[in-house]
C-alpha cells in the first residue's frame, strides 16, 4: 500500500521530512467518535485522575489494601494475570524462530507487539503500586542488589524482556520509517533476541508464581503448592496462545482492511495449530494439578466452599476448554477453537486471582475487595494499551505485508543480495 | 552460621561480600549466636510498660490506648494482647520475631530489609521502594506499611538496634516491671528457657516458641498453655522461609545457561532440516506446506 510511499518520501527529504512524517503519524487515522473511543477515553482520564490522587495522598486514598493484604488487584490482575496473557509472544517466537514452524510466521509480529505492549503497560502498572517508586532504580543501579529476592529476578527479567521483545519487533518500526540499513541490522538480531526472550520468559513466568512461595500459610492450600512456579509456567503457554486466538478473532474483524491476504488465508490453519498446542499443554497442566492434590492429600478440602470454588476453576475452565480444544481440532472447527480460547482465558484469570487475591488470606475477618478506583485504574491500563496497539497497527506493517523492499531483502533466505539493501 | 548456610544453598556466593562480618561476636563464649529476647507469658501482667518504652525509644507517637491495640501497627511496634485460655487470662507481647533467616530480608529486592550480625532485622529508608514483598512473605505479619502517606515507610520493631550497638538492652526489656522479658544471646536464652520448663513442668508447656519455628527466631516465648490458644501461628513449620524459594532461585543460573544453548542447537537443527527439504523455504511462509502438515 502506501507504506512504500512513506518510505521513499522519508528517505528523500531526510531528517526534516522524517520529523514531519512522525508528527503527521501522531494524528488519529480512524474515525474519532466510535463507541469504543467514547467509552474508553473517559475511563482512561478517570484512571489518570485517580493515580494523581494516589501519588499525592497515599495508597489508602484509593485502594483497599491493608496490612494483611499488601498486594491487591494492581498486582494480582495487572501484573500477574497480564503477564500470563502476554505469554503468547515467547511461545510463538519459539515456534517460528527456533522450531522454524513457518506457518505461524504471519502472526509473529502482531503477537510480539501485543506481548511488548502488555509488558510495558501491565508490568509498568507495578510502578503505581510501589509505595516509593522514586527508589525503583535501587535494584537496578547496583547499590542494592537483593539477589536472594524472587522479585529482584522478576523485575530484572521484565526489563530485559521488554528490550528483547522490542528488538524482535524493531524491524517493523524500521520498515515504517523506511530505514533500510537499520532494518537489516535489527533483523540480524532477531534470533538472539528470541533465544534470550524465551529464556527470560520461562524464568519470569514461573518467577511470578515463585513470588508467592513464601506466602505459605496465607494462600489457601488448594492453590498453594511448592509447584506454583511450574503451574504458572505451563499455564502461561496456553494462556498466551488462547489470547493470540482470541485477539486474532477480533483483529480479523476490526482491522479487516489492514490485514494482508496471506494472513487472512492462513488464519484458520494457525488457529487450529495453536488450539492443538493449547490442548497438549493443558493436559500436562491438569496432570500436574492432580498430582498436587493426590500428593498433598488435599481431597478432603474439595468438599469445603473453597473446594467447590476450586472445582469450578478446574472443571469449568480447565477441563471443559481442554475438551473443547480437543474436539475443535478433531472437527477442524473454528468456532470451537474460539470457545475453547475464551473459556481458557477466564480460567487463567480465575486461577491467578485465586492465588493472589481470592485465596490469599482467605480466612481473615476483613477480606480484601478492590475499590471501584482500583478497578477503574486497571481498566484504564488495559484500554490505554489497546489504544497504543491500535495506533501501531494502523501505521506499521504488523498485520499488513511489509513494504516490498523489505520483502525483497528477505526473499532468498541465504543468498540475499547485499546490494539491494 | 545459618545465614551463611542459606546463602550457600542459593549458590550466591558473591552475596556474602555484602555481609559485613565482625569478629566481635565470635569471641564470646556463646559463639556467634545473635541477641534475642525471651518472653515468659506466664509472668506478663499486661501493663504495657514495654509499649510506652518502645514508643519513647523509637520516637513513635505516645500510645493513647495501648490496650485497645491488639496487633502491632505502623505507630506502635509492639502490642500486648490478652487471651482467655484454659488457665485464665494470659497476656502476650507481640512484635517482629527477628527470624534467624528472615523471609522479609530474603524477599527484599533492594536489601532495605536486612538481618544484622547482632540479630536485629532492620529496615533502611534510603533503599526501600515500597513494594511490600516483605509483607507478603513474612510469616508473622511483621512489617507494616504507611498506606496513608505519599512518602510511605515500612515500620516494625528493630530490636532497638542502635541501643544494642551501645551495649544497652532493648527499651522494652529494660522497662518490664515483671521481668517477663529477658535479653541476651539467643543460646543463653534457650538454656534459661529450658531450665525454667524443667524446674516447673506444671507451669509451662514443653515448647519454646521460636526455638525451631521458621528455622528459629530471636524472640523466644514460654507459655503455660498451648501456643495456638495464644494466637501464634502453629502451621509455619520448622524450615526457614527463604529455603522455600531456594530451589527455584537455584534453578535460575541453570536455565539461563542451558536454555540458550539448547535453543541454539534446536534452531540450527531446524534450519538444517529445512534447507535439506525445501530450498524454497523463505521468511515469508511458504504456501506448499498448507495442506499436508497438521502435526
Ligand atoms: S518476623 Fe517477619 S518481619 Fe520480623 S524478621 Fe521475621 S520475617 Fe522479618
Ligand atoms: S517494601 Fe521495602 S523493605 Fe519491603 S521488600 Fe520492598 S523494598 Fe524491601
Amino acid at each position: 500500500m502506501n507504506q512504500a510511499g512513506f518510505a521513499s518520501t522519508a528517505r528523500a527529504v531526510g531528517a526534516r521530512g522524517l520529523w514531519r512524517f512522525l508528527v503527521s503519524e501522531l494524528k488519529p487515522k480512524g474515525p474519532l467518535l466510535t463507541a469504543f473511543n467514547l467509552i474508553s477515553a473517559p475511563i482512561i482520564v478517570a484512571a489518570a485522575v485517580i493515580l494523581a490522587i494516589r501519588f499525592t495522598k497515599g495508597l489508602s486514598s484509593v485502594t483497599n489494601l491493608s496490612q494483611d493484604v499488601p498486594w491487591g488487584l494492581w498486582i494480582g490482575f495487572d501484573v500477574v494475570t497480564g503477564v500470563a496473557f502476554a505469554g503468547g509472544a515467547y511461545v510463538l517466537t519459539f515456534l517460528v524462530y527456533i522450531l522454524r514452524q513457518e506457518r505461524y510466521h504471519s502472526i509473529v509480529r502482531v503477537t510480539v507487539l501485543n506481548g511488548f505492549l502488555a509488558y510495558v503497560f501491565y508490568a509498568g502498572a507495578l510502578l503505581f503500586d510501589l509505595g516509593r517508586p522514586w527508589k525503583v532504580v535501587n535494584p537496578i543501579i547496583g547499590n542494592s542488589f537483593g539477589v536472594s529476592s524472587v522479585l529482584f529476578l522478576v523485575a530484572w527479567h521484565f526489563m530485559l524482556y521488554m528490550i528483547a521483545a522490542f528488538v524482535e519487533f524493531s524491524p517493523a518500526v524500521a520498515e515504517w520509517l523506511g530505514l533500510r540499513r537499520a532494518r537489516r541490522a535489527l533483523s540480524a538480531l532477531t534470533l538472539g533476541a528470541v533465544i534470550f526472550g524465551v529464556t527470560l520468559s520461562m524464568l519470569h513466568q514461573s518467577g511470578l508464581g515463585a513470588l508467592y512461595l513464601m506466602a505459605k500459610g496465607k494462600i489457601h492450600p488448594l492453590w498453594y503448592s511448592e509447584f506454583i512456579p511450574l503451574y504458572f509456567f505451563v499455564s502461561s503457554v496456553f494462556a498466551g496462545l488462547s489470547l493470540v486466538i482470541f485477539e486474532g478473532t477480533i483483529s480479523q474483524r476490526v482491522f479487516r482492511n489492514r490485514i494482508s491476504e496471506d494472513h487472512r488465508a492462513r488464519h484458520d490453519d494457525i488457529v487450529l495449530g495453536l488450539s492443538k498446542i493449547c490442548a497438549g499443554t493443558m493436559f500436562a497442566y491438569v496432570f500436574l494439578k492432580v498430582l498436587d492434590i493426590v500428593h498433598g492429600q488435599k481431597f478432603g478440602l474439595l468438599t469445603t466452599p473453597m473446594g467447590q470454588w476450586y472445582l469450578v476453576e478446574m472443571v469449568a475452565f480447565v477441563l471443559v476448554p481442554l475438551a473443547v480444544f480437543t474436539e475443535a481440532v478433531r472437527w477442524r472447527s473454528q468456532t470451537l477453537c474460539k470457545v475453547g480460547a475464551a473459556l481458557t482465558l477466564v480460567g487463567i484469570l480465575l486461577n491467578r486471582l485465586n492465588v493472589t487475591i481470592i485465596g490469599f488470606q482467605w480466612d481473615i475477618p476483613v477480606r480484601y475487595i478492590p475499590t471501584v478506583y482500583e478497578v477503574v485504574v486497571t481498566l484504564g491500563v488495559v484500554l490505554a494499551e489497546i489504544w497504543v496497539f491500535r495506533w501501531v497497527i494502523y501505521r506499521m506493517p504488523v498485520l499488513s505485508m511489509p513494504p516490498t523492499w523489505a520483502m525483497d531483502a528477505d526473499a532468498p533466505p541465504v543468498a540475499a543480495p547485499r546490494a539491494a539493501a | 552460621m545459618n545465614r551463611r548456610g542459606f546463602l550457600k544453598t542459593l549458590g550466591l556466593a558473591g552475596a556474602t561480600l555484602t555481609l559485613p562480618r565482625t569478629g566481635k561476636a565470635a569471641e564470646t563464649e556463646t559463639g556467634t549466636a545473635p541477641y534475642g529476647v525471651l518472653v515468659d507469658t506466664t509472668r506478663c501482667a499486661g501493663c504495657n510498660s514495654c509499649t510506652y518504652a518502645c514508643a519513647e525509644a523509637n520516637g513513635l507517637p505516645e500510645p493513647e490506648d495501648p490496650e485497645a491495640v491488639t496487633r502491632p501497627t505502623t505507630d506502635q511496634w509492639t502490642a500486648v494482647r490478652g487471651f482467655e485460655t484454659s488457665k485464665g487470662e494470659v497476656f502476650v507481647k507481640r512484635q517482629c520475631m527477628h527470624c534467624l533467616e528472615p523471609a522479609c530480608a530474603s524477599a527484599c529486592l533492594t536489601t532495605a530489609m536486612k538481618k544484622t550480625d547482632d540479630g536485629p532485622v532492620v529496615w533502611r529508608e534510603d533503599k526501600c521502594m515500597g513494594c511490600r514483598f516483605c509483607m507478603v512473605s513474612c510469616p508473622f505479619s511483621g512489617p507494616k506499611f504507611e498506606y496513608s502517606s505519599a512518602n510511605p515507610r515500612i515500620r516494625k520493631c528493630v530490636l532497638c538496634a542502635d541501643r544494642l550497638r551501645e551495649g544497652a538492652p532493648p527499651a522494652c526489656v529494660e522497662n518490664c516491671p515483671e521481668e517477663a522479658l529477658t535479653f541476651g544471646r539467643r543460646d543463653d536464652l534457650l538454656r534459661i528457657a529450658h531450665k525454667r520448663i524443667a524446674n516447673a513442668p506444671d507451669r509451662y508447656v514443653d515448647h519454646i516458641y521460636g526455638e525451631r519455628e521458621v528455622g528459629g527466631t530471636s524472640w523466644l516465648y514460654l507459655a503455660g498453655v498451648p501456643f495456638e490458644e495464644l494466637g501464634f501461628p502453629t502451621d509455619v513449620g520448622e524450615t526457614s522461609y527463604p529455603s522455600l524459594t531456594a530451589s527455584f532461585l537455584y534453578s535460575v543460573p541453570m536455565v539461563l545457561t542451558l536454555g540458550p544453548a539448547l535453543m541454539l542447537g534446536m534452531a540450527k537443527a531446524a534450519r538444517r532440516d529445512e534447507n535439506g527439504e525445501a530450498a524454497s523455504a523463505a521468511a515469508i511462509p511458504p504456501a506448499v506446506e498448507d495442506e499436508e502438515v497438521r502435526s
